[in-house]
């Protein structure tokens, strides 16, 4: 089997693994990257979400062949220091129970204030339904969410005004 | 009273003397439900140890499953320690009865309730201790001194010594043998205020260690294949093109199945699939939801064992002008927590390691030592945090399985399970039936309780009870005078256990929603109706007066808005709730929850907040979709499909009231999952005049 390679959190990797292997586990096992989390294998769940060229993807149901020359980001690589907008606002909401469907919450959030800086209660509930959460933190989430809308706006006036 | 004693620190941490200088205390945490500190003389189980570094460890038997455990006790030791509360380190220590007394674990809604007293004592005492021997350093009297922000303050001077500075002269103390006062909750200035949880910023960075994350050296990923059929054994297997599947290391047999070991997850669980195997399906393989149904309602018939008898049914009865009865009933339920179970193992010649996320680690390890053939102690069980608990992880067959599989293919192994597995390998909240009778006076008050209970048992009989099936229909707090609750645990084989709130899981329903019946026979209001009854019971006519006047209880609602009402008292706390709902295209829809919550003495609200929430969704879930149902001794539930949680497009607005208290701290984990259900169904009634008598709902229950 032919080595695979793709980007990782900014970085170069190159896995040498079956092709249908899916992305979550080599993830977990092969590279020992865990903050990504398995719930459910059928990409019901959304524990397992990553970014795959910026777009929030289910990384149980992707082979890891589909991604050979693709960007991945995961919930190491958000952010250096858990500076992200979208973290930033989970610590000031305090969102996470148990926090194991955190890591694929918080890159399903990240994912759409990326497309959609400013999401109504509607937009919210289309990019998160498909992420469960049995301990019940999705009033907290939404609260989260539009926490880190405002976050967002701010630093990006903040840098514009930079700009100028 | 409990004492608070000196202890070597080695007693409780038997991992090298490194840090072994400083000041530690032992304390104890009463252990059981009866919260009865009485046995307790000379009983340590909880430790505290401030470091000459300036640490200060918290060494206690819980773990954190999203509770806040962690959050709530440091903030209960820092308020009379004076120190920095988000800087305290807990610890969850391994398995040792001699320090850490015989039931390790968190159940039952009691950490709260059980720290409260001993881990102020046992700071206040830490305290105390550092204060002397400041005083004797400075050769000053002790009054001048004061314990504050992690040192001793010299009034006088403004000198300060750090703790770590003082805990080695305060260890060669004596523990101070007058009772140490502790403050007065007025004075507090950390505990009953919200404080933000200290597990965030390693959950929301993907580095918190749970179960699933463990890997030790030379581990292999393992699955197992169990019989489909609950107690159905291995016949024959053929594991030829498991092996042949990329990474299959090891394919064994075990008690329990047939095992796939490989070098990662997917390889395990692709070798899973590519496995032959032939069941002997046993006894269980003609038994379906509706034979279990049958069996039920057909002891429902029968008298059962007296669970409580008060005044005289039968003359009640006989005498009454008007009769009501009604029969309920609910299904299984799995726990579902989105960590799906798993357990690293490691099983030697001389001793074993246990690495999981559980609930009760003493249940664990005691599991682990059997199968392994170790005596106990030579078992180290590690504690990770745990992806949910909800009373599934308070069992240990996933670890009894991952140790069998180490000590029979000779290697570390992580056991894993997939989803399938937990929704049909699970200790199932028990489905139950319920058979009510009750009569109603001249003034349309109720004059009979009499409840027929079938609800599987599982946590022992005592008189022919057991209360897990009864509690929530037998200790009612509604003023009735008559009163007969009657038990049967039918034997129908499916393996159950604790739920988030157990009993009243389903008997809050039940009786939430008979007594609705009863007022609605009344022709009283639901609100009015339990006040009525609950004129003796105050902390239950407290929260129900402010969830109906936070609700807007008997205002009006928008069009095709409709609400319902349900009280409960559990686990030493009372909440109401007030749905208000919606139903479309046969589709009940809850737009929002009201919930006025008194669980006495709150120490930190956020986390309050959080677990009333929690609970409500979790009942919700449960309330319009959740049900395990058997076919051919088969679970049929497959994954979040067919057993589909709420999400988020499903969310109601929940908003919670908290009544000011200065009772005792009451449970807050499983408060608030049992009056959803019937604050739902109820609401149901008043939108369509359909009483709702079985969960889920139905959409062909609401036509």
């Amino acid at each position: 089997m032919p080595a695979i390679d793709f980007t990782l959190n900014g970085k170069r990797r190159s896995v040498d693994v079956p092709a249908q292997m899916p992305l979550l586990w080599v993830l977990r096992d092969t590279l020992g990257l865990t903050g990504t989390k398995f719930g459910c294998g059928l990409q019901l769940c959304g524990a397992c979400t990553v970014h795959i060229n910026g777009v929030a993807t289910r990384s149980c149901g992707t082979p890891i062949s589909s991604i050979a020359g693709k960007d991945v980001t995961t919930i190491e690589g958000l952010s250096p220091d858990v500076s992200h907008p979208v973290q930033r606002a989970w610590v000031e909401v305090d969102v996470p129970q148990c926090g194991y469907c955190q890591s694929g919450q918080i890159m399903s959030a990240a994912a759409l204030l990326a497309r959609k800086a400013n999401p109504t209660d509607a937009d919210i509930d289309q990019a998160m339904r498909g992420n469960l959460c049995r301990c019940g933190t999705y009033s907290a989430i939404r609260e989260a969410i539009h926490r880190a809308a405002r976050y967002a706006a701010n630093t990006s006036r903040v840098q514009s005004g930079g700009a100028k | 009273m409990s004492v608070i004693q000196k202890v070597d620190r080695r007693t409780f941490l038997k991992t090298g003397a490194a840090a072994a200088s400083g000041l530690a205390l032992g304390f104890y945490l009463p252990e059981n439900n009866a919260l009865n500190a009485q046995d307790a003389v000379g009983k340590l189980n909880a430790y505290v140890h401030v470091g000459t570094d300036d640490t200060i460890t918290l060494y206690i038997h819980k773990a954190e499953m999203g509770q806040g455990t962690v959050t709530s006790l440091s903030m209960l030791l820092a308020e009379e320690l004076e120190c920095e509360w988000s800087k305290i380190r807990t610890e969850f220590p391994g398995v040792d009865p001699m320090a850490f007394g015989p039931m390790q674990g968190v159940f039952g809604s009691m950490s709260i309730r059980t720290s409260w007293e001993p881990l102020r004592k046992a700071g206040a005492t830490a305290a105390e201790m550092l204060v002397q021997a400041a005083a004797q350093k400075w050769n000053v009297p002790k009054s001048q001194c004061r314990a504050e922000n992690n040192g001793v303050v010299n009034l006088n001077t403004k000198e300060r010594l750090s703790y770590g500075s003082l805990a080695e002269a305060a260890s060669k103390l004596p523990v101070p043998q007058y009772g140490v006062a502790l403050k007065d909750p007025t004075q507090f200035k950390l505990v009953g205020k919200s404080q933000k949880r200290m597990d965030t910023p390693a959950k929301i960075s993907g580095k918190t260690t749970f179960g699933i994350d463990v890997k030790v050296p030379g581990m292999l990923y393992a699955t197992l294949l169990r019989s489909p059929v609950f107690g159905g054994k291995v016949r024959s297997f053929d594991a030829t093109k498991a092996k042949a599947v990329p990474g299959v290391k090891n394919v064994v047999q075990i008690s329990n199945g047939v095992a796939v070991l490989a070098e990662n997850t997917w390889s395990a669980m692709e070798g899973r699939k590519a496995l032959v195997v032939e069941w002997d399906e046993g006894a269980l393989a003609a038994t379906s939801s509706a034979t279990i149904r049958k069996t039920f309602a057909d002891l429902a018939e029968k008298p059962g064992a007296v669970a409580r008898k008060e005044g005289d049914v039968g003359a009640a009865l006989t005498n009454a002008p008007r009769k009501i009865e009604a029969v309920y009933e609910v299904p299984y339920l799995s726990h579902a927590p989105m960590e799906p179970l798993n357990a690293v193992a490691h099983v030697r010649q001389d001793g074993a390691d246990v690495w999981s996320g559980m609930q009760i680690q003493s249940v664990a390890r005691e599991t682990a030592a059997k199968i392994a053939g170790l005596p106990p102690e030579k078992v180290q069980i590690h504690t990770v945090y745990l992806g949910g608990g909800f009373g599934r992880r308070g069992g240990a067959d996933f670890i009894g399985e991952a140790v069998e599989i180490s000590k029979v293919a000779g290697v570390p192994v992580k056991l894993q399970w997939t989803r399938d597995d937990d929704l049909q390998h699970d200790t199932y909240r028990p489905a139950s039936y319920t058979r009510f009778t009750s009569a109603l006076d001249e003034k349309g008050l109720p004059t009979v309780w009499n409840a027929r209970v079938v609800c599987p048992s599982f946590a022992g009989l005592r008189n022919g009870v057991d209360r897990t099936g009864v509690e929530g229909i037998a200790e009612i707090r509604y003023a009735i005078p008559n009163i007969l609750v009657e038990y049967h645990p039918p034997a129908v084989g499916i393996p159950v256990s604790y739920w988030r709130s157990v009993g009243y899981s389903h008997n809050t329903f039940f009786t939430e929603s008979f007594l609705d019946e009863l007022a609605v026979a009344a022709k009283q209001d639901p609100v009015e109706f339990r006040r009525q009854l609950l004129a003796k019971a105050p902390r239950m006519l407290g929260v129900l007066e402010l969830a109906s006047e936070k609700a807007g209880w008997g205002k009006p609602l928008p069009a095709g808005r409709y609400r319902g009402i349900a009280v409960v008292d559990n686990l030493g706390s009372f909440n109401a709730q007030v749905a208000e709902i919606s139903i479309d295209k046969g589709k009940v829809r809850v737009h929002r929850v009201v919930c006025a919550v008194d669980c006495g003495y709150v120490v930190n609200p956020n986390i309050v907040v959080q677990q009333i929430e929690s609970g409500i969704v979790y009942g919700l879930s449960a309330a319009l979709r959740g049900e395990i149902t058997i076919d051919r001794g088969r679970v049929q539930q497959t994954n979040f499909n067919n057993y589909e949680p709420l999400r988020m497009d499903e969310m109601p607005v929940i908003e919670t009231y908290i009544v000011p208290s200065t009772n005792p701290p009451g449970g807050i984990g499983e408060a608030s999952t049992p009056a959803i259900a019937p604050a739902v169904t109820n609401a149901v009634f008043s939108a369509t005049g359909k009483r709702i008598r079985r969960l889920p709902i139905k959409p062909e229950d609401l036509i």
